[in-house]
């Protein structure tokens, strides 16, 4: 039942302090008020507190359980990060400079330490996803060849095809035409292919490293010199960082521009979908086209340089997800140098043994030794079973499980993208390997188990042809 | 081994025999060893983390919200306690994007709910999940507007946000668009003769805030009344304020856009707040960001599913409407709790307080020679003129406790020495008073 079902007209649910100040008589035009309240629901505090505490009950989340979503590091959100940023909760972003000095330098010290981790030179903390630091990053790309006079010549962006879906939708929003290349044959960049398309009209390469199938581009030393002997600038997209943390860094691989998502790697919570945060960090020749204001350090004191006449202007409000940024900070200082050396160690073994579990069962594309993921590829099982990877998905829901992510990358037909991370321990994949295990006999002796999976959920299978053919955006009575 | 990674010695070489392979290393052979490690620190306890977070957070001055009297498009409202604990649900928290509808029904129905809610307060008849922010949901306006009419040019007045303006430059200037600012009048309110004048067969879209960025309320009515009907309208509107003035829906806005801090959620430093973007059916499949529909399942039982999806990211790729993957769904769920609480009554209360605050403190600072700036009906926030020395006396006023109005002309030079109060219904009569006598010291 929602919120408004429940709603019975003068119940209330706050209560404000007794007014003391005398009423000033209103004096706007009788055109501009208000005639018709909104309907929002009139319930009491308890109807609030049992309405949102059911919902909750209708999720999974991270902290139920196994939550192996390929590319979106669903890692253990620590508790201690929340109560740190609740420290920093009440400023207001147009505070006098002097009295956000904790603030302001918290985002200097996050800047070097992740400049650190990045092997870049400055950085941005600015966009609030990573789609969104994304889109910064190829604006800069974009300034920096406007400033150089070759902007109208170099209209390309290449993205593999086994890139997000982000990467073409950034490049295309950035007034960039996206040209996808095929992978070869061992689910990397293929380097014929991308040489075939390389020339002074290439502005960017966009990859991610390691790449959507979990492989680390060998190549990418090679990658990189091809990129810059064009001219073109290497971006990274960061999504998948928390495989090589403490043995390399995308600016050592020759990566220009790179995305951090601090909701994968550094352990912010998802919330859902959001906020999370996307910081930008360039090597020396970008750095004048970062968002403003860029941090800056004298005399061990950071403070907010808004003059940065290249800059590409704002692509959020004052400073970005703050809270997020307070967040990551308390994880990197938790971990340490060591720490996120084994967080990215452990990720890769847990994938690499829940990969080697599977394998007796599952068949697995590219079966080699793979970073922090992996992709199942169903197509044969499906001949077989009819089964799709959709319905082993669903299936994994009764088993009080999530599921990893399906039919991405879009080049592994019936994919199933699996990411442990690193805060699953040896019991809880050999649970999902059970439950992989016991799905999969079911699929061959009672396939309409699967097939019509989820039984035990909240709801099962719901028909969001008709959601999206008829749809209903909005309750109404 | 550490409290979030629970290998043990034992556990980590028994994996290693499993995958057939000796050493962590042999993982890792495909990438070149650039680093031994980070030249950062090493980790630290929990208790010594804390104490260097809280030393940074004691470096910071924290106002009271009864003595802050600025606003500027981020508000202190009171947060009732209930919407934290009920926020703080790991079920929410931890929860990712709702891919799996059938274990994440809780995130689609409240996101549903958060919709309905919104498009109520609009007046609007469709509403997305949201956006990052007030800015970037005012740019993706823009862009919006340009796939509707295939026209680029925008005439955005100058009294939205600086903060916005800039942001959507930045996000159009790849596409073409032409922003146009168009002024103010001696009301406040946006120049109807120069918009007048500049309306024509390349326009695109007319912005403007609802209050603007001078507390001024624009008269929505007779810009829509002037604004030909296929250009787009888009009010960039403040929701609390919405309780009290007539919903911009009922003008014929195309697109009312906003930022939604105000329902619920804490300053933050400016962030995380959350972007809110409503819409008329028509426009709909224009629209960028996830949008959650009502369906059943197959027992015919009523769910929530994200909708529309071919507009999005991951099916469009390069041809999606907008490159934005996720939504501020947890900022969401604190403004649909927040609205829950509040109910009509109780926003309308917190809108009518602040609203008169504002126009006692307004009298009462005029009484002192603080001189109105503009003549048009304005909500909770006003301009007015202030001595040349004015900004010395701002930072004075933090001795006080008291966060003080925005000098402003920074932004609008030509107004010369001035300042934009802003007062909510945590402003007291006492602090007011107070604030009253140290700005006329």
């Amino acid at each position: 039942m929602t919120i408004f079902e429940k709603s019975v007209k003068n119940r209330k649910g706050y209560e404000l302090p007794l007014y003391e100040l005398p009423d000033t008589g209103c004096n706007l035009p009788e055109h501009l008020m208000r005639k018709e309240a909104p309907a929002l629901p009139e319930v009491s505090e308890v109807d609030v507190v049992r309405h949102y505490t059911e919902l909750a009950h209708k999720n999974y989340s991270v902290d139920r359980g196994f939550y192996p979503l390929g590319s979106c590091t669903m890692k253990y959100n620590p508790k201690v990060n929340e109560d740190m940023a609740a420290l920093f909760s009440n400023l207001h972003p147009f505070q006098p400079r002097e009295t956000i000095q904790g603030a302001v330098n918290l985002m200097g010290h996050l800047k070097e330490l992740l400049c650190e981790i990045t092997g870049t030179d400055d950085m941005t903390l600015q966009p609030a996803a990573g789609a969104h630091g994304e889109l910064t990053g190829l604006l800069i790309a974009r300034a920096y060849f406007e400033d150089k006079g070759e902007l109208d010549k170099r209209r390309k962006v290449i993205v593999p095809d086994s890139a997000h879906g982000t990467n073409p939708a950034s490049a295309s929003m950035a007034g960039f035409d996206v040209v996808e290349i095929k992978s070869g044959s061992d689910g990397c960049v293929n380097l014929e292919e991308l040489k075939a398309h390389l020339d002074d009209t290439v502005a960017v390469i966009m990859l991610t490293n390691p790449n959507t199938l979990g492989l680390f581009e060998r190549d990418i030393l090679k990658i990189s010199q091809m990129a810059h002997e064009v001219g073109a600038v290497l971006y990274y997209d960061g999504a998948n960082l928390n495989a090589i943390m403490g043995r390399t860094r995308p600016g050592d691989m020759g990566f220009d521009i790179v995305h951090l998502n601090l909701h994968k790697t550094f352990s912010t919570p998802h919330g859902m979908g959001g906020p999370g945060s996307g910081p930008i960090g360039v090597k020396a020749h970008l750095a004048q086209f970062l968002p403003t204001p860029v941090l800056r350090k004298s005399d061990d004191k950071y403070d907010l340089d808004y003059n940065l006449p290249k800059s590409i202007g704002m692509v959020r409000s004052f400073y970005g997800n703050f809270g997020v940024m307070v967040k990551a900070y308390t994880y990197i200082l938790t971990m340490g140098n060591s720490g996120l050396k084994h967080v990215s160690e452990m990720a890769v073994l847990n994938a690499n043994y829940l990969r080697k579990k599977l394998s007796s069962k599952y068949k697995i594309a590219y079966d080699r030794i793979c970073m922090h993921e992996f992709v199942v590829d169903n197509e044969e099982f499906v001949k077989k079973t009819q089964v799709k990877s959709l319905d082993v998905a669903k299936r994994l829901l009764d088993y009080g499980l999530h599921a990893p992510t399906v039919y991405f990358p879009l080049i592994v037909h019936e994919a199933m993208m699996i990411e442990p991370t690193e805060t699953e321990s040896k019991q809880s994949l050999d649970t999902f390997i059970n439950a992989m295990e016991k799905i999969y006999n079911e699929a061959i002796e009672n396939p309409e188990i699967v097939k019509s999976a989820p039984h035990v959920t909240p709801v099962r299978r719901l028909d969001d042809i008709t959601a999206t053919k008829s749809p209903i955006f909005r309750f109404k009575k | 081994m550490h409290r979030y990674v629970p290998h043990t010695e034992e556990e980590i070489q028994e994996m290693l025999r499993e995958i057939g392979i000796n050493s962590i290393d042999d993982l890792f052979l495909d990438v070149p060893k650039t680093i031994d490690g980070y030249n950062i620190p090493e980790g630290k306890d929990e208790f010594t983390v804390k104490k260097a977070v809280e030393k940074l957070a004691k470096m910071n001055i924290e106002f009271d919200p009864e003595n802050v009297f600025l606003g500027a498009g981020i508000y202190y409202h009171y947060i009732p306690s209930a919407v934290k604990h009920l926020a703080s649900n790991p079920n929410f928290l931890t929860a990712y994007t709702p891919y799996q509808a059938e274990v994440s029904q809780g995130t689609l129905q409240m996101l549903f709910e958060f919709q309905t809610m919104m498009c109520e307060l609009t007046g609007m008849q469709v509403s997305n999940s949201s956006m990052y922010d007030g800015a970037s949901a005012f740019a993706e306006s823009l862009l919006m507007a340009m796939r509707i009419n295939g026209k680029k040019k925008m005439l955005v007045a100058r009294t939205i946000n600086a903060e916005y303006r800039t942001v959507a430059k930045t996000y159009t200037k790849p596409s073409g668009i032409e922003v146009e600012e168009i002024n103010y009048d001696r009301s406040g309110r946006i120049d109807i003769q120069e918009l007048t004048a500049k309306i024509d067969g390349n326009t695109s879209a007319v912005a403007v805030a609802y209050p603007n960025f001078f507390g001024i309320v624009e008269d929505l009515r007779a810009l829509r009344e002037l604004i030909p009907q296929d250009v787009v309208f888009i009010v960039v509107a403040e929701p609390v304020s919405l309780a009290m003035l007539e919903a911009p829906g009922k003008f014929g806005a195309d697109i009312v856009v906003g930022e939604g801090q105000a329902l619920g959620v804490t300053p933050n430093l400016g962030g995380p707040g959350i972007g809110f973007f409503t819409t008329l059916e028509k426009h709909v499949r224009k629209m960028p960001g996830r949008i959650i529909g009502q369906t059943k399942d197959v027992d015919g039982k009523t769910g929530y599913v994200m909708i529309l999806q071919t507009r999005e990211q991951h099916i469009r790729r390069e041809k999606a409407t907008s490159n934005i993957c996720s939504n501020q769904a947890y900022i969401a769920l604190i403004n649909a709790i927040y609205l829950s609480l509040m109910g009509p009554q109780g926003l309308k209360e917190v809108a009518w307080r602040s609203y008169n605050n504002a126009h006692y403190l307004a009298k009462e600072l005029e009484n002192r020679k603080f001189d109105r700036l503009f003549d048009g009906e304005f909500f909770n926030e006003f301009t007015i003129k202030v001595p040349v020395n004015y900004r010395d006396k701002w930072h004075e006023m933090v001795k006080d406790g008291i966060l003080g109005p925005i000098p402003i002309d920074r932004v609008y030079k030509e107004l010369g020495p001035s300042a934009l109060v802003c007062t909510t219904e945590v402003n007291t009569k006492e602090s007011i008073q107070r604030f009253i006598e140290v700005m006329s010291k």
